[in-house]
């Protein structure tokens, strides 16, 4: 069963490559992602088998696909964003659109395979291919930059990878029987020097995927410059790579490396937080906006899972979907403001309480899930985390606790410019509302509150993986 | 010895058949069927069916490796020669002669993965180098080819002579051609044969070193490469190579413990030149055709690796290395053939005017900067790996995983050129037939990119 998380999107991808039509291109499209998004709720909920078949027999290294909590929350994350982008951008106007979804698809394959890997050079493998169809995806259809912007991000998370590669190698040099199974990696056979040494390589890869402060620099460039609804699977979906890279595999790895490193983690995490809370608020470019608020909600993330503690990993790991769910309302809502408006500047905006009520209520709704109200499904992680960052130290948690500030200032901001004041000119020229974008978002808003006020299935989701991850 | 014997006759037979035979489609067709009949008579070998032997005073050996990679070299050749026909075509209108030079260069490679004694090393280095002194002027009216042939012959006869140098120093050290470890010959000066003996294998190795490209020793790869006419600079840069590679491995899995520690600090130190002065003079080059030069000495500082340690890792390593970057090659340059010139903006657009061309021109650059699901991600794993295993420090891997990533910068340059810019590319016509070859070599690649092993199973059973 897991292997069709892989083999649908791909054969679709496949599939769209000689489907010229847009409409048709795009309904498959659409079709295919729900069909993924069923067997996603499926799995979510009930006892999936590994799959395990043999691959490099004289590598060891085996094709295993494997779910636990961990991996059902972003599979389930992965699943919802796809369609829900599809169909929000469904009108959107592309060249070669097909291809275009296509590339699109082919990148939900390569995030499925490296949730389900079981198998360190399995892991690695998708982890690049996830990387190589958003390179194409940003640098034909993104914005006048995007060439020289997308290929440094290409770069910075190939060097990154490249070096997560090694770390794979050196393990793989020290377990028993040269095998790639997490398992073995963790009963690989290091001296606390090379754990040290492991660790780094890893964290790199992982740091400079979500990104961390001082490597976040490709990041808002990148989502900036790309197709929106590019930027809504990078920064929805791909960014979560990083965490799940370090919950998956640095942690139960090397634990005590791990927390050797919480303090200056967590210290970077923080000033990475504060700093790019207050470049948002110097933002007029509305995608910009979003692009460093969610800088900040994953350092803050990233800061509770290395806190070590069990009440702020448990936050983190409901975080993880909550932000994909909540900043995906948010961008789907900038898109269809650049598409309707022709501009991102919020200079330009205003009014649009006035012209489209009902998108003017959505934003409101989604912006006070950035801001973590109670109530909001964000509220839920973020109390967890920051309760951890308590526990840790009483002043790192003051001064992280600073963002929430500083989240509210930014969000609400960019309400008021965008839905209230005089009725600006590019907002009363908006055409009519675009009824099935709208429809996406009220049902991600709809989950924005329904786990705000009754999380408890996504504890019950990752309870496994949190005693796994406590039992160390 | 079926190879070496049956290549030679292919190539004197292929010299007279354009006396009678006129028609270059059916010399095509005819060192095709050479070809085929060549590895047959390989695989006979291999396995057993029919060998000639005569006793060559322990001067060849042939072991299952050796006779394995000639059929991947003749595998490769053949795909090499059926994509290319129309392009050797071109030069004259006896391209007969140009398919018995090949068939000679495989007779010198046959002889390199097989020699047991230095003797045979250096007469299968000249029937290897001659033909290419050949090749590169074979565009006769074209003056950068002449200079090209030129500097190459120059060059090659010179690098041949401290070859030569080398292995008289390692005779007179140890009174034996063999290729054994060492034995120094018992005397009151031993000190002294122990210089000797050194001298004679830095030498050997400095030769090896400028057969394949490798730093210090490269400066006649981007002239040479350029000047020839770009079909034989792709035979150059991936068979030629991958044989020099082979035999050099062979010399040094067995002399380099007689050099000591010195050994591991002069390999180090030429891999680390070969791969800085390759990836990032690469960089800065404005012609495909010399950017792919550097990436070939670049890859040459890959394929150095192997040296590393002798050990069944290095030797699949070295392998599929080979192959990969052999077909990998072949391809770009198959698409560069076609360009109308040499620049990165002659590739403008490509995606738009002939997308399945730029679809497989991007899937060779991504083998050649190592992306996984082509082959070159696990060719570069497997000898990282191998490179590990033979005790290498982490700290050499990190610098070859730098290199690496400069690398993309170049080769993706190119996937730029085709995808992003808009433009018209400046062209000869490609026939639908030959892009199909080359989508044929695409996709070797991209399953080699999952089943790598099949290349090197064949080593063991």
């Amino acid at each position: 069963m897991l292997i069709s998380f892989l083999l649908i999107p791909i054969l679709t991808a496949i599939v769209l490559l000689f489907i010229k039509k847009d409409t048709l291109a795009s309904q498959t499209a659409i079709a295919a992602s729900l069909a993924t998004l069923a067997l996603a709720v499926f799995a979510s909920f009930n006892q999936v088998d590994a799959f395990d078949i043999a691959w490099l027999p004289n590598l060891n290294s085996r094709f295993t696909l494997q779910v636990d909590g961990l991996a059902k929350i972003l599979i389930l994350l992965t699943a919802i964003s796809l369609p829900a982008i599809l169909i929000a951008s469904a009108k959107n106007e592309y060249k070669q659109k097909n291809i275009f979804i296509s590339l699109l698809l082919f990148t939900q394959a390569g995030l499925m395979g490296v949730f389900l890997a079981g198998d360190a050079l399995l892991f690695y493998f998708f982890w690049e291919l996830a990387l190589i169809p958003v390179y194409f995806l940003c640098s034909i259809w993104g914005g006048e930059k995007r060439i020289a912007i997308t290929f440094k991000f290409f770069i910075y998370t190939f060097l990154g990878s490249l070096f997560m590669l090694i770390g794979i190698l050196f393990l793989n040099a020290h377990t028993a029987e040269h095998s790639f199974s997490i398992q073995a990696f963790i009963h690989a056979n290091l001296t606390g020097g090379q754990k040290i040494t492991a660790f780094a390589l890893f964290f790199i890869a992982f740091a400079i995927k979500m990104p961390i402060f001082p490597l976040h620099t490709w990041q808002p460039d990148a989502y900036e410059q790309s197709p929106t609804p590019v930027t809504m699977v990078m920064s929805a979906v791909m960014v979560k790579m990083g965490l799940y890279g370090i919950l998956r595999w640095l942690l139960p790895l090397f634990p005590v490396a791990f927390a050797a490193h919480t303090n200056v983690v967590v210290f970077l995490s923080v000033v990475g937080i504060l700093y790019a809370s207050f470049i948002a608020i110097r933002q007029d470019d509305i995608k910009r906006l979003i692009a460093y608020s969610s800088i900040a909600h994953i350092g803050l993330m990233n800061a509770a899972i290395f806190t070590n503690t069990g009440i702020a990993i448990q936050g983190a790991l409901i975080q993880l979907f909550s932000h994909g769910i909540n900043v995906l309302g948010l961008w789907i809502i900038a898109d269809i403001l650049e598409q309707q408006t022709g501009t991102r500047s919020m200079q330009q905006m205003g009014g649009l309480a006035k012209k489209q009520p009902t998108l003017a209520i959505l934003l409101v709704g989604f912006a006070l899930a950035n801001i973590a109200m109670p109530l909001t499904n964000a509220f839920v992680g973020e109390f967890l985390m920051f309760n951890g960052l308590f526990i840790l130290n009483p002043w790192i948690a003051a001064f992280a606790g600073i963002s929430i500030v500083l989240a509210a200032i930014y969000t609400l901001n960019m309400v008021q410019k965008v839905a209230y004041g005089e009725i600006s000119e590019k907002i009363n020229n908006m055409p009519a509302p675009n009824k099935a974008a709208q429809a996406v978002l009220i049902i991600l808003l709809i989950i924005v509150f329904v786990t705000g006020v009754y999380p408890q299935p996504l504890f019950t989701l990752t309870a496994d993986t949190l005693e796994q991850l406590l039992a160390k | 010895m079926n190879a070496i014997i049956v290549s030679t006759l292919l190539g004197v037979i292929m010299m007279f058949c354009s006396w009678g035979i006129k028609t270059q489609k059916t010399q095509h067709t005819i060192a095709l069927v050479g070809l085929f009949v060549l590895i047959l008579s390989n695989l006979a070998q291999l396995n057993g069916w029919f060998v000639i032997d005569f006793d060559t005073k322990g001067m060849l050996a042939f072991t299952r490796f050796g006779l394995y990679v000639n059929t991947l070299f003749f595998l490769i050749t053949f795909i090499y020669i059926w994509l290319n026909g129309e392009e050797i075509a071109k030069f004259d209108n006896q391209a007969a002669d140009f398919y018995a030079l090949f068939f000679f260069i495989l007779c010198g490679a046959s002889i390199l993965t097989s020699f047991d004694n230095l003797l045979m090393l250096f007469l299968g280095i000249e029937i290897l180098s001659i033909p290419l002194y050949i090749l590169t002027g074979a565009d006769k009216k074209n003056l950068f080819s002449n200079e090209a042939a030129l500097k190459y012959f120059l060059m090659g006869s010179f690098s041949t002579g401290i070859l030569l140098l080398g292995i008289t120093f390692i005779y007179g050290a140890t009174g034996s051609f063999h290729l054994v470890e060492p034995v120094l010959r018992a005397s009151d000066g031993l000190p002294k044969e122990q210089m000797i003996l050194s001298a004679g294998l830095l030498l050997v190795f400095a030769a090896m070193n400028f057969k394949v490209s490798a730093a210090p020793f490269h400066f006649w790869t981007p002239d040479v490469y350029d000047g020839a006419p770009t079909v034989f600079t792709s035979f150059m840069a991936t068979i030629v190579k991958a044989a020099g590679f082979i035999a050099f491995i062979t010399i040094f899995s067995s002399q380099s413990k007689a050099l000591g520690y010195t050994w591991e600090l002069v390999l180090s130190f030429v891999i680390i030149s070969t791969l800085l002065v390759g990836n990032i003079v690469a960089v800065f080059q404005r012609s495909v055709k010399r950017m792919l030069a550097y990436s070939s000495i670049a890859q040459a500082g890959f394929m150095l690796f192997a040296l590393y340690g002798k050990s069944s890792f290095a030797q699949e390593a070295i392998v599929l290395y080979a192959v990969v970057y052999s077909l990998a090659t072949i391809g770009v340059f198959g698409v560069l053939i076609k360009m109308k010139e040499n620049s990165f903006e002659a590739f403008n657009g490509l995606a738009k005017a002939n997308p399945l061309l730029a679809f497989v021109t991007t899937i060779f650059l991504f083998s050649l900067a190592g992306i996984p699901l082509t082959g070159g991600f696990f060719a570069k794993y497997y000898m990282l790996n191998a490179l590990y295993a033979a005790g290498a420090g982490l700290w050499l891997i990190i610098i070859a995983i730098l290199f690496a990533a400069v690398s993309v910068f170049y080769y993706f340059k190119l996937v730029q050129a085709m995808y992003f810019v808009t433009g018209e590319p400046t062209m000869h016509e490609v026939p639908k037939k030959y892009t199909y070859a080359l989508l044929l070599i695409a996709i070797l690649l991209l399953i080699l990119g999952v089943f790598p092993s099949v290349v090197f199973n064949y080593l063991y059973f």
